[in-house]
């Protein structure tokens, strides 16, 4: 039972990264219809700015705050030199674009920062607390928890009470009537990129400390991951990748736990095919399933 | 800007762009001919440059005639894997792992005949068979499940397929044996060749015939009632679906045949050095292929061979820049893999932007323009 209860927690934890990774996912794809393959990438380079800032400064929250700054900065500077130009009349263009990112990204640091792992200190201790004779969740789980729970929050304030959200909204579900009604669309896609970018910036600086460290690779597995509890949740829903990124932690804390850690991959696997042969649209979809 | 270039370049293919359902019936007579004709040319192209690479190996040194080997391994793989993305439109991204399969299969074959003494010379034809088996199996599992699936959806289960090769290994330590691999008895000259027959020549003729078998039979393929098929499930589904085509079972056959080339191909890659090994089929080797098939043009075997050329020069780039340039330590360490990752996706990433037809599909538009510039004055 103990060892139930500190698999939930360490799921919950884990499950509130691939959530908000998740969450950066949907955003580029209600924003612009498509998944971006080069999330994880963009996500390690930001988070190497984040640990460069901080061991200069020696001061975590600098860290954190450059890396959100430069994942706002790549999001749109990506959006704005490439992903602009792209074909459409294929949708497998913006896939392939996406990935010759994913290379030139992890090249890039690879060649700059060198290809072994570098440390990444947590900015909390990382050991459980006990209640009641029970391992819980570490002071690091609290801070993800409550950070996710934060950007959460927040994005869900831009979308729903601001003018902004609203024209970005407008942009993505309409673009040619929001177009003839004011609304600057290339501009909201630019926005939608850097918001992604930057909510996966933040996502790589909570992953990272609990992984094996810093590394042009950390993301790979992250990304497919967070890929998956983006379908679970539905593409669509926002709300659906914050569900479907705990119970994808969940779940595979679990596997990982009782099954052991070489496993994690083909749960993944398992778990992405199920949910898109039983019900494509994703477990929280109300539209009717996708068209086949 | 670059929307529109797609569209001008299907029109430079077919001039009118009438209905999509006119795609399915037979092509002009001009283009096909009686199907004997059509198949006794590629077979007298493929003994062509069958016999052409044969007299290439005789003059070369040992490390081009492997060279040589592998780009006729690739060519295997991204030959099919053409045929899947660029005619019927399905993105696999897990292309490394069913290379992963085939050489996996080959190992385990030849090791069970090593381990019971047996010789011969059919093992390596019979191991190689069995790996196209295998990952035909594979591939049928994954096609069912591609089938019902479409774009990023199935981009991303395949990318977590190509994810699953360590994994695997190491769940089934016993029968793989982890990160070490499978090392198996390596493939020698006949005796008939002569006793100072290069090996090296010997191994680039099994993956050169590997490679005419494999460019030979989708050739055929392609220009067949199937390849018709494909073309139009990819082109439109509605309109294939109401022309008596089966999409469902069309999609999974495209896996399955696009699966037994990448296994076959797995196979040769793993003969050319005697093992296998996860490390060999990382998750980059599924993109190194698309960055192949890409490059040299979506849709067309020509551009498969251009795109398995330059699969293998690009990945002898970066020792051969730090034998040109005398590069300090540290540099060099640095720039290794990581260079040739860079060329590779900013080639991908340029050849989409500017040149979405790829090397092949440049080549026929410039080709038609000049034409169309050459028949302008005389009117």
């Amino acid at each position: 039972m103990d060892r139930f209860l500190f698999l939930t927690f360490g799921g919950l934890s884990t499950g509130a990264v691939y959530a908000a990774f998740a969450l950066a996912l949907v955003l580029i794809w209600r924003a612009a219809r498509l998944v971006n393959f080069a999330q994880g990438a963009m996500a390690v380079a930001t988070a190497y700015v984040g640990y460069a800032v901080a061991s200069a400064t020696g001061s975590y929250w600098l860290g954190l705050g450059a890396a959100v700054v430069a994942g706002l900065l790549l999001g749109a500077l990506v959006e704005r030199v490439l992903m602009r130009f792209v074909g459409h009349a294929n949708p497998l263009n913006e896939v392939i674009v996406a990935l010759g990112l994913v290379l030139v990204i992890q090249a890039v640091l690879g060649m700059v920062f060198g290809n072994g792992y570098r440390p990444a200190p947590a900015p909390f201790d990382t050991d459980a607390l006990t209640v009641g004779g029970v391992a819980a969740l570490s002071p690091y789980d609290l801070w993800v928890l409550g950070a996710v729970l934060v950007v959460v929050v927040l994005l869900a304030l831009l979308f729903t009470r601001t003018p902004i959200g609203l024209r970005m909204r407008a942009a993505a579900f309409a673009p040619e009537v929001s177009r003839l009604l004011g609304v600057d669309v290339a501009r909201m896609l630019t926005l939608g990129w850097a918001l992604a970018a930057a909510v996966g910036a933040l996502a790589g600086m909570l992953v990272v400390p609990t992984g094996l460290g810093l590394h042009p690779h950390a993301m790979d597995l992250v990304f497919v991951v967070a890929f998956t509890a983006a379908v679970v949740g539905g593409l669509d829903s926002p709300a659906g990748a914050v569900v479907g990124g705990l119970l994808v932690g969940l779940i595979l804390s679990y596997v990982t736990g009782y099954l052991g850690p070489d496993t994690t991959p083909l749960a993944v696997l398992v778990l992405l095919l199920a949910v898109l042969l039983v019900r494509p649209g994703g477990l929280f979809s109300s539209a009717k399933a996708r068209h086949v | 800007m670059t929307a529109t270039r797609p569209s001008t370049r299907s029109d430079v293919d077919r001039p009118a762009r009438p209905s999509p359902l006119r795609r399915l019936l037979p092509g002009a007579p001009a283009t096909t001919g009686p199907r004997g004709s059509t198949l006794l040319r590629h077979l007298a192209g493929a003994v062509l440059a069958g016999a052409l690479v044969v007299l290439l190996t005789n003059q070369l040194p040992p490390y081009q005639n492997l060279q040589v080997a592998r780009v006729c391994a690739f060519l295997c793989v991204t030959a099919g894997y053409t045929v899947l993305v660029g005619l019927n439109g399905q993105l696999s991204l897990g292309h490394g792992a069913l290379m992963a399969t085939g050489a996996y299969t080959v190992a385990l074959v030849q090791r069970g005949f090593d381990e019971r003494g047996v010789q011969g010379r059919w093992i390596l034809p019979l191991s190689l068979l069995a790996a196209v088996a295998a990952t035909a199996l594979a591939g049928l599992v994954i096609g069912l499940a591609a089938a019902r699936l479409r774009g990023p959806y199935l981009a991303g289960v395949t990318l977590a397929v190509a994810t699953l090769v360590p994994a695997v290994s190491t769940i089934f330590t016993g029968v793989f044996n982890g990160e070490q691999g499978l090392r198996f008895p390596a493939e020698t000259p006949p005796a008939f060749l002569g006793a100072y027959f290069q090996p090296e020549r010997w191994l680039a003729w099994i993956a050169l015939l590997a490679a005419l078998l494999t460019v030979l039979l989708l050739a055929n393929l392609v220009r067949s009632r199937f390849g018709r098929s494909l073309r139009a499930v990819r082109d439109d589904e509605v309109a294939a679906r109401l022309a008596g085509i089966h999409v469902a079972r069309t999609q999974v056959l495209a896996f399955v045949v696009s699966a037994g080339c990448a296994g076959l191909g797995g196979g040769v890659y793993a003969v050319l050095t005697a093992t296998v090994a996860p490390g060999k089929f990382p998750l980059e080797l599924s993109l190194f292929l698309l960055m192949a098939i890409v490059i040299g043009g979506l849709g067309s075997l020509t551009g498969a061979v251009w795109g398995a050329v330059l699969l293998v020069a690009l990945q002898d780039l970066p020792s051969l820049l730090t034998e040109t340039f005398s590069l300090s330590g540290g540099l060099a360490q640095r720039l290794e893999g990581n260079l040739a990752l860079a060329v590779f996706g900013l080639i991908l990433i340029v050849v989409m932007l500017a040149a979405p037809g790829g090397l092949h599909g440049a080549v026929r538009t410039v080709a038609a323009r000049l034409r169309a510039r050459r028949r302008a004055p005389e009117h």
